[in-house]
């Protein structure tokens, strides 16, 4: 069986507790750590943020990968801020002058959106997406958003399986990718297929649902038990949080 | 004589200009297990779609439990008591955990969350499936989703089930697990495939569907002399020119109900 793109890599370490308690944790730590204003409380929130990837276990190459989405975003970010915040001129670049205020709230912003991210791929990047999408169902999330989400992983893995059998039918007939007319071509058929493929399945799949009975309700069932240690976790994590916007809001 | 449990009557499918089904006329009674065969496009698929109401005839009686059945209002008690095994599991299984999937039917027939569950788990442990409840369903092998996906139709309980090509993609070991189960249910069952081996093993009767209309066909199996090879290996390290006998395997032992 091929890796599938959302098969979970990280350790078992924090998938030993309750789903909810980790999108719970994760709810309250980006909340404080968006509110934070000092670059201080911000570099320890993103220290946590750190810890808690290690914690999870994703690979390292695995947790770059990810991230690096985010960077690309940030980039921009840092580029841009400092020479459209208005305030006390620091750089000049001819017409454009980049200022502290600008710099600094940039650097916030990137330290609050590493940490959070961060936090994000430790809590959650090991977690199968049929237990996330259980955990959001459990926390009162629409159940419409949540079975939305489970088909999609679901119909993900096969779409992903479908473009591989293609792309290999292709590969085997001596295709090569190259930036002509006919690479588009086929790229186009490709993709055309993949589509007509997806709405044949969803129709098969919708007559299957008819054959059980179907009637326009979806059910969530799963066997996770919020335990003692969930709760002891989440009442360890408040006084953190507390003192993180303390020192935020004292220094 | 007892009424069939389901029956076409003289059964229309496609456009005028491709028509599928011409006519055809079935009758399948309790403790019958039929086997419908035909080439490829002769219209199996089809006709197990019309039975269970996913595709309306153009003309023709579908009679289901005694009842003639015409709109889709009709067909939904009929479902329940009508099991499809549809050709790729990945189509029918859809649900994010074997669980899920096994007791959506039983769900949606009414019964409570606990006894759902727990005829999904009686269902997956006769089907020698314990311990997959919280698999992820796209994540199993062919011959496990082949099995969950037939977990999913017995937990409705039908009394009758079709499976179109049952075997098809399985390997040997999966094929005869799911053989060996598919014996010990008392379901009566219309089945189709192309594999001779499972249909002499598992069929009653025989049918064939073939320029539109039904067939009687007949499955038999005789005594017959052939000769092929039979494959071994050597481990390295041994001769492989040593000699092999000229005795061959009596055929009944290495063909079992062939």
């Amino acid at each position: 069986m091929q890796p599938s793109p959302l098969s979970p890599r990280g350790g078992r370490l924090l998938a030993q507790h309750d789903p909810r308690l980790l999108v719970v944790a994760l709810v309250l730590f980006a909340l404080v750590t968006v509110s934070l204003k000092t670059p201080t409380a911000a570099a320890v929130a993103l220290a946590a943020a750190l810890a808690l990837a290690a914690a999870g276990g994703l690979p390292l190459r695995e947790l770059l990968r990810r991230l690096a989405v985010l960077e690309g975003f940030m980039l921009v970010v840092l580029a841009t801020l400092p020479f459209t915040v208005p305030g006390e001129a620091w750089l000049t670049f001819g017409p454009l002058t980049a200022t502290r205020e600008g710099l600094f709230t940039a650097v916030l912003i990137a330290l609050k959106a590493n940490a959070v991210v961060l936090a994000l791929l430790g809590l959650l990047g090991g977690l199968e997406p049929a237990v996330l999408g259980h955990a959001l169902g459990r926390l009162g999330l629409p159940e419409k958003l949540v079975h939305l989400l489970l088909l999609t992983v679901r119909q993900i893995a096969l779409l992903d399986q479908e473009q591989r059998r293609l792309r290999q039918a292709m590969r085997a007939r001596a295709f090569v990718p190259r930036s002509d007319r006919h690479t588009w071509i086929s790229y186009g058929n490709l993709i055309g297929m993949l589509l007509v493929r997806s709405l044949e399945r969803s129709r098969r799949i919708e007559a299957a649902m008819r054959c059980r009975g179907f009637q326009g309700r979806l059910y969530l069932l799963d066997s996770h038990r919020w335990r003692f240690p969930d709760t002891a976790w989440l009442v360890g994590l408040l006084p953190l949080l507390a003192g993180l916007l303390a020192l935020d809001r004292l220094s | 004589m007892t009424t069939p449990l389901l029956a076409l009557r003289g059964l229309h499918f496609g456009f005028a200009s491709h028509p599928v089904l011409r006519g055809v006329d079935l009758a399948l009674y309790p403790g019958e297990r039929l086997a419908l065969t035909g080439a490829n496009g002769a219209g199996k698929t089809t006709l197990l779609q019309v039975l269970v109401g996913l595709r309306h005839p153009s003309g023709g009686q579908v009679i289901a439990f005694g009842e003639e059945r015409r709109a889709e209002a009709d067909f939904v008690p009929v479902r329940g008591r009508v099991g499809l095994l549809f050709q790729d599991s990945d189509d029918q299984l859809f649900c994010p955990t074997v669980l899920e999937d096994v007791a959506f039917g039983p769900l949606n027939l009414g019964r409570s969350r606990d006894a759902a569950r727990a005829d999904a788990e009686q269902t997956l442990a006769a089907l020698g499936l314990d311990g997959f409840a919280e698999r992820v369903t796209h994540r199993l092998s062919a011959g496990e989703k082949r099995l969950v996906a037939l977990a999913t139709v017995l937990a409705m309980r039908p009394e009758v089930l079709l499976l179109d090509e049952p075997t098809n993609g399985l390997d040997e070991a999966a094929e005869r697990r799911l053989l060996t189960h598919l014996e010990g249910l008392d379901q009566a069952m219309v089945i189709v495939s192309h594999d001779r081996r499972l249909l002499e093993r598992l069929a009653t009767r025989a049918v064939s569907l073939h320029e539109g209309r039904l067939v009687p066909a007949t499955l038999h199996s005789h005594e017959h002399t052939h000769r092929h090879a039979h494959l071994h290996l050597h481990a390295t390290g041994v001769a492989g020119d040593h000699d092999h006998g000229r005795s061959a395997p009596v055929h009944a032992d290495h063909h079992g109900g062939e």
